[in-house]
């Protein structure tokens, strides 16, 4: 069965615009039928990303795919990437400047957040051509 | 207790008057980091913060939180107070304190974690 698929632009000159997209798709998900945890999961791991997007990368784009038995969504930047992903992934860790944190995030929690409330998690990054994620929540 | 008991208790001002403030509430916490609130928090109904821009409302969305307290006469701007009414999230702010507010409420029965 073909999914039914969503694309969004986030911006990475507009913080106050980050989360539009992951409010948007738990909306659509919503008026499908899909409720509970795993559009909660859903929504938190895709709103970390998306703020990932605008603080860190410069911006970039999401996929949504939506099947009947999971969700999968796809984060693509050009960004600056990350050196060391083990790093990034450990909970604390953060190279977000006291700007980012002083707006409620870069506690070094997004990359963690993002795995704990996907069932998959993929990431591969390049330092100076950027991160491509991949997430699989299932339903 | 419910939205109208915790702008009694806390002596806020309410943001959003057309949303309901009937709605029941049972848990809450209180942080100004967002990561923190999305990391650590479950079926919490009441966000309580003193950070003040639009990711506040955003991340009470994502958890699907029912109203957000900005304390220290913290007041959101525009583009937060029409998220909010459009996701139906009550807008509350006093002048009381984080911990304050906290303390307030846990007396009154609203619980945490």
């Amino acid at each position: 069965m073909e999914p039914i698929k969503f694309n969004y632009t986030v911006p990475g000159d507009d913080f106050t615009r980050a989360g539009e997209a992951s409010a948007d798709l738990k909306n659509k998900l919503k008026k499908m039928g899909i409720t509970g945890a795993p559009v909660r999961n859903i929504s938190i791991a895709l709103y970390e990303g998306e703020i990932n997007l605008a603080i860190h990368a410069g911006g970039g784009e999401i996929t949504a795919l939506v099947y009947p038995e999971k969700v999968e969504l796809f984060l693509d930047d050009n960004g600056p990437g990350i050196a060391d992903i083990n790093l990034a992934l450990q909970e604390g860790y953060s190279s977000a400047t006291d700007e980012v944190r002083s707006l409620g995030f870069g506690a070094g929690m997004g990359l963690p957040n993002m795995k704990k409330y996907a069932d998959e998690f993929h990431i591969e990054s390049q330092v100076g051509e950027g991160t491509h994620i991949k997430m699989v929540v299932n339903l | 207790m419910k939205i109208k008991d915790i702008i009694e208790l806390l002596d806020a001002e309410n943001l959003t008057p057309e949303l309901d403030l009937e709605q029941e509430l049972h848990s809450a916490c209180g942080s100004d980091m967002m990561s923190d609130v999305l990391a650590y928090v479950k079926d919490q109904a009441v966000l309580l913060t003193g950070l003040n821009n639009p990711q506040v409302i955003r991340t009470a969305d994502m958890m699907d939180m029912l109203c957000v307290v900005y304390v220290r006469g913290k007041r959101p701007d525009a583009l937060s107070l029409k998220i909010a009414n459009e996701k139906g999230i009550c807008v509350l702010t006093t002048e009381r304190a984080l911990f304050t507010c906290c303390g307030i409420l846990y007396d009154n029965g609203l619980r945490g974690a």
